[in-house]
C-alpha cells in the first residue's frame, strides 16, 4: 500500500503580487482518504485547481506525478481523462435536468451519433445502486435534497472512471444524517480502491474519516501525518500556527430576568399552504444565547425568517417583543421592532456583492444616516467606519466591493449591517459556515460582547459543537416542532441528536415567566 | 483618530479617485477620438459651434430616455416600450393642442402625466404581478403604438403653436447663458467647500485640496468652454438645458436618496434587499413611473422639434436608449450603472449619426457602425474586468 496515487512536488503558483503556493509538497497514497486542512486562503483551493487542470500546465512551477507518471494537464478535460475528479462546494449540477441526464452530461452514451436514452437510464441506475442511492434516475435534480445532490455529484465523477476523487467542503451544507451517508459512501469507495482528497473545516469529520492529513498554511506545507499521530487540537494549532486557547470562547455572563422575545403557539405555512412551523413556543431573555439545533429542514431557519416577516405564507400565534405584542408582516416591521436576522446564505440573502462595504453596511439602517430624505454621505461613511472597526473587518478600503472579501470578512459586513440598527434580538443563522478558524473565533468574541450589552441572541447551527460551545440554553427542532430543550450544563451531542432525529421528547426544563 | 483608521481612510481616497478616472477615461477617450476623426474628415466642420449645437439638440430626446432607462436597467429590468410611449405622449400633446386648442403648459403637463400613468400601469404588472419587464414592455410597445394610431386615426397631427415649438427649438441667449454657467460654477465651488467642511467635522479624512479643487477647476473649464462654443452660434439650446436639469435631478436622486440607493440594491441582489427591509414592489413601481414621466418629456421634445406628431414617431428609440446606457457602462444584469455614463453613451451615438451624415456616408453604414460600437463597448467593459 505504500505506492503513491498522487505526488505533487515543489509546486509554486504566483498571482500578481501574491505567492499563493510556495514550494508545496503533497503526496497521497493509493486508496486512502487524505484530508487537506488549512485556513481560508492557505492555498488548498489553488492546489486543487492546479491538480484538476483549472490552472493549466505552465502557469505554475513544480511536478505532478499520478500513478508514477509525470502529467502536465492543459485543461480540466485532460485531468478528468487521467482519473482526477473534483467536486466543488457549490454543486455543478443542472437542476432542471434529470439525475441520469446529469450523470452523463458531456459524455452521453451514443448510438450512431444519437443519444441512447435507454442505455443512459440503465447505466445511471447501476451507478446509483453502486453508491447506495435509492432514487429514480429520471428524478429532476432540483427535487433532491442537497445531501442527495452531493451523492449524485460523486456518482457523476465515478462515471468518468475517476480514481482520485477531490471533495471540497462536501459537508458544509449537509445535515448530520446526510453527512453520515456521505462518510459511509467514502469509506465504501476507499475499500474499492478509490483515492480521496478531502478538504474540510470540520475537524471532527476529518478525525473520524481520514487516514492521513496534510496541513497547509500561508501557501506552504506544514506537515503530513497519519491520523493516529494527530488530534483536533493539534490540527488547529498547526493550521493557525498559534495555540488557540479554546475553540469556543464562552464567557460566563449574567442573563437578565427580563424576557426580550416571547413566541406563543406560533404556526406558519408556506405559500402552498403546507405547515412548516407547528405550534412553536419559546422564550428568549435579555443577554441570553439561545442555541437552535436540529436537522436541515427541521424548520429552524423557516421559523426565524417567518418571525422576521420574510416568509409569504399565512401565520398564526403571538409574538411579544420587549413586553409588547407585535404584528410583523414584512422585514421592515421586524427591523422597527429591533429584530435582526443574519441569514445562513450571506451571498444570497445578506449582501449585495457588487456594492461597496459602506453601502452594504448601511442598507438596512439607511434611515439613521438620512436627513430630509437625503443621504448624509459623510455621516454614512463615519457610521460604517465605526461599526466595521468594531468588527475588526479586514478590507483594503470601505470602497471595496464586498464580493472581493473573504467569507469571514463578508460575514463581518453582514454583522455590521445588522448591528448598525442596534437590535434587541439578533438571530444568527449558521454564523460561521465556511469561515476559517481565526475569523470564527472573532465572531464568537463579538457574540460575547453583544450578550454583555443585553442583546438577546439566537444561534441556529448545524454544527453541534458550536451550539454546545456557545449557548446558554439549547432548543432542538424536528419537523417544524420544538422537540427538546436543554440547559447548557445538561446538553450533550447524543441528547440533541436523539431529539433532532425525532427520538424521545425531553422534558421541558424552563418555567414560564 | 487612531492611525489604523487613517490608513483605511487614506487608501480609500486613493482608490476612489483611481476608479473614477479609469471608468470615465475609456468613455471620454472614445468620445475625443470620435470627435477628432469626424473633425478631421469634415475639415473641422464637425467641431463648429453650429454643429455642436445641432448635435446636442439631436441627442436630447434619447438622453432624456437614457436617464430613465439607466434606473430601469440598474433595477434589473428593461423597458422596450419607451419608443412607443414617446410617440404616444407626443401624439397626445399634438392632438390636444391641434385638435382641441389646449394651451402649451396644459398640454405638456398632460403628456408627462399620461406617460407617468402608463409607466404606473407597466410597473404594476412588473412589481405586483411579477410578469417579466421584457414581456410587459414588449406588450406596452404594441399597445401604445396601437393607441397612438387609433387616436390620431393614422394621420400626422400638425402644426403646433409657437410656444410649443419653442420648447425644442429655441435657445437660451448670450448673457443669461453666461450667468447660468457662472451660477453653476459657484454652486460647484460652494458644494465642494461644504462637503469638505462636513467630512472634517465628522473626523473623516478629506481628499487633498489639489484633487478636489482641481476637479472643480476642470469642470468649470468645460462648462465655460461649452457655453462659449454654444454662444458663438445661437446660445444654449433649450432641449439640452432640459436634459442637463433632468440629469442633475436624477444623478442627485440616484446618489443621495434612499430611493436611488434601493434601486441599486434591488438590482444587485433582490433577496438581500428584501430582507434588509426594502419594499421591492413599491420601489420598482416608482422606477417605472419615473421612466414613463421621462418618456412624456421626451415625447414633448420630439413633437416640438418636428413640429408634428406622426404615427411612427419614436420608433426604435428604446433600442437607442438601451444602447446609450450599455455603452455608458450600465450592466444589463442590474445593480451597476451611471446616468453620466448613459449621457456620454447617448452623445457617442448621436456623434456617429451626425458625423457620418456630414461625411455624406450612406445611412446604412450608420446602423452597422453603431451596432459594432455597441458590441465592442460591452466587450471592452467585460475584458477590462478580467
Amino acid at each position: 500500500m505504500d505506492t503513491y496515487a498522487l505526488q505533487m512536488k515543489g509546486i509554486v503558483k504566483e498571482f500578481p503580487g501574491v505567492k499563493a503556493l510556495d514550494n508545496v509538497t503533497f503526496s497521497v497514497k493509493k486508496g486512502e482518504i487524505h484530508a487537506l486542512c488549512g485556513e481560508n486562503g492557505a492555498g488548498k483551493s489553488t492546489l486543487m485547481k492546479i491538480l484538476s487542470g483549472v490552472y493549466p500546465h505552465g502557469t505554475y512551477d513544480g511536478q505532478i506525478i499520478i500513478n508514477g507518471q509525470n502529467v502536465q494537464f492543459k485543461s480540466i478535460k485532460e485531468s478528468q481523462e487521467a482519473g482526477v475528479g473534483i467536486i466543488y462546494q457549490e454543486l455543478a449540477l443542472v437542476g432542471e435536468m434529470s439525475v441520469a441526464e446529469n450523470l452523463f452530461l458531456g459524455h452521453e452514451l451514443m448510438r450512431k451519433r444519437v443519444i441512447n436514452w435507454n442505455e443512459i437510464y440503465v447505466e445511471a441506475q447501476k451507478w446509483l445502486d453502486h453508491i447506495g442511492l435509492t432514487i429514480d434516475p429520471q428524478t429532476k435534480v432540483a427535487d433532491l435534497t442537497v445531501g442527495k445532490q452531493q451523492l449524485v455529484e460523486i456518482a457523476k465523477a465515478l462515471t468518468k472512471k475517476t480514481n482520485i476523487l477531490i471533495l471540497d467542503e462536501p459537508t458544509a451544507a449537509l445535515t448530520e444524517s446526510d453527512v453520515e451517508i456521505l462518510i459511509n459512501l467514502l469509506q465504501d469507495l476507499r475499500s474499492q480502491g478509490v483515492t480521496c482528497i478531502y478538504i474540510s473545516h470540520k475537524l471532527g469529520e476529518v478525525m473520524s474519516l481520514a487516514d492521513s492529513v496534510t496541513i497547509l498554511r500561508d501557501g506552504q506545507t506544514i506537515s503530513t501525518n497519519a491520523i493516529e499521530e494527530l488530534s483536533e487540537d493539534k490540527i488547529v494549532t498547526k493550521m493557525v500556527g498559534r495555540e488557540l486557547t479554546e475553540l469556543f470562547p464562552y464567557e460566563e455572563h449574567v442573563i437578565s430576568k427580563e424576557t426580550i422575545l416571547e413566541v406563543k403557539d406560533y404556526t406558519a405555512y408556506d405559500e402552498q399552504g403546507n405547515k412548516v412551523i407547528d405550534q412553536v413556543s419559546f422564550l428568549l431573555k435579555k443577554g441570553e444565547i439561545l442555541g437552535f439545533s436540529g436537522l436541515m429542514g427541521a424548520g429552524r431557519s423557516e421559523l426565524f425568517i417567518s418571525l422576521f416577516g420574510g416568509l409569504k405564507g399565512k401565520k398564526e400565534g403571538t409574538v411579544i417583543i420587549d413586553g409588547k405584542e407585535t404584528n410583523i408582516q414584512k422585514p421592515a416591521d421586524a427591523i422597527k421592532e429591533g429584530l435582526a436576522y443574519v441569514s445562513e446564505d450571506r451571498k444570497r440573502y445578506g449582501l449585495v456583492l457588487g456594492m461597496d462595504i459602506t453601502k452594504n453596511t448601511t442598507l438596512a439602517a439607511l434611515n439613521k444616516v438620512v436627513k430630509l430624505n437625503i443621504i448624509d454621505q459623510a455621516l454614512e461613511v463615519r457610521s460604517a467606519t465605526d461599526i466595521t472597526e468594531k468588527m475588526k473587518l479586514k478590507a483594503p478600503s470601505l470602497e471595496a466591493k464586498v464580493g472581493q472579501l473573504s467569507g469571514g470578512n463578508q460575514q463581518k459586513v453582514v454583522l455590521s449591517k445588522w448591528l448598525l440598527n442596534n437590535p434587541k434580538i439578533l438571530v444568527l443563522d449558521e454564523p460561521t459556515r465556511g469561515i476559517d478558524v481565526g475569523a470564527k473565533y472573532e465572531i464568537y468574541k463579538i457574540i460575547n460582547e453583544l450578550v454583555q450589552q443585553g442583546v438577546g441572541i439566537v444561534i441556529i447551527s448545524s454544527e453541534l459543537p458550536e451550539v454546545l460551545g456557545m449557548s446558554d440554553r439549547v432548543l432542538v427542532m424536528a419537523e417544524g416542532k420544538i422537540s427538546g430543550e436543554f440547559l447548557r450544563e445538561e446538553a450533550t451531542q447524543e441528547k440533541i441528536m436523539t431529539c433532532a432525529t425525532g427520538g424521545k421528547k425531553n422534558e421541558y426544563s424552563t418555567s414560564n415567566s | 483618530m487612531n492611525i489604523q483608521h487613517q490608513t483605511v481612510e487614506e487608501s480609500k481616497k486613493r482608490e476612489l479617485s483611481f476608479k473614477f478616472d479609469m471608468q470615465s477615461y475609456t468613455l471620454i477617450i472614445a468620445l475625443v477620438l470620435i470627435a477628432l476623426i469626424f473633425g478631421f474628415f469634415t475639415g473641422g466642420e464637425f467641431l463648429s459651434s453650429r454643429n455642436i449645437s445641432n448635435l446636442f439638440t439631436q441627442m436630447s430626446v434619447i438622453s432624456v430616455l437614457a436617464i430613465g432607462m439607466t434606473l430601469i436597467i440598474v433595477a434589473g429590468h428593461i423597458d422596450l416600450s419607451v419608443g412607443a410611449l414617446v410617440g404616444l405622449t407626443g401624439g397626445i400633446a399634438a392632438i390636444l393642442q391641434v385638435w382641441y386648442d389646449w394651451n402649451t403648459l396644459l398640454v405638456v403637463l398632460c403628456a408627462v402625466v399620461v406617460g407617468a400613468l402608463l409607466g404606473l400601469w407597466q410597473g404594476w404588472w412588473v412589481a405586483y404581478r411579477a410578469v417579466p419587464a421584457f414581456i410587459v414592455t414588449l406588450g406596452g410597445m404594441l399597445i401604445f403604438r396601437g393607441i397612438l394610431i387609433g387616436l390620431s386615426k393614422g394621420q400626422t397631427v400638425a402644426p403646433m403653436s409657437d410656444s410649443f415649438k419653442k420648447i425644442g427649438t429655441s435657445y437660451f441667449p448670450y448673457i443669461p447663458g453666461y450667468i447660468l454657467a457662472l451660477v453653476s460654477i459657484a454652486l460647484l465651488v460652494f458644494w465642494t467647500i461644504q462637503n469638505r467642511a462636513k467630512r472634517k467635522n465628522m473626523g473623516l479624512m478629506i481628499p487633498a485640496a489639489k484633487v478636489d479643487y482641481g476637479k472643480v477647476a476642470a469642470y468649470s473649464f468645460f462648462i465655460l468652454l461649452a457655453t462659449y462654443m454654444l454662444n458663438r452660434y445661437l446660445g444654449i439650446p433649450i432641449p439640452i438645458l432640459i436634459v442637463l436639469a433632468l440629469a442633475a435631478i436624477f444623478i442627485f436622486i440616484s446618489n443621495k436618496t434612499p430611493f436611488g440607493r434601493y434601486v441599486y440594491a434591488i438590482g444587485g441582489n433582490q433577496e438581500a434587499a428584501a430582507l434588509s427591509g426594502i419594499n421591492i414592489k413599491r420601489n420598482t413601481l416608482w422606477v417605472f413611473i419615473t421612466m414613463g414621466g421621462l418618456a412624456g418629456v421626451a415625447g414633448v421634445l420630439l413633437t416640438s422639434r418636428l413640429n408634428a406628431a406622426t404615427v411612427s414617431a419614436g420608433n426604435m428609440y428604446e433600442l437607442d436608449a438601451i444602447a446609450a446606457c450599455v455603452i455608458g457602462g450600465t450592466s444589463l444584469i442590474g445593480g451597476k450603472g451611471k446616468i453620466v455614463g448613459a449621457l456620454i453613451g447617448a452623445l457617442i451615438m448621436a456623434s456617429i449619426d451626425n458625423g457620418m451624415s456630414m461625411m455624406n456616408i450612406q445611412t446604412f453604414w450608420q446602423y452597422i457602425v453603431k451596432g459594432l460600437i455597441l458590441i465592442v463597448a460591452v466587450w471592452l467593459d467585460i475584458s477590462s474586468k478580467k
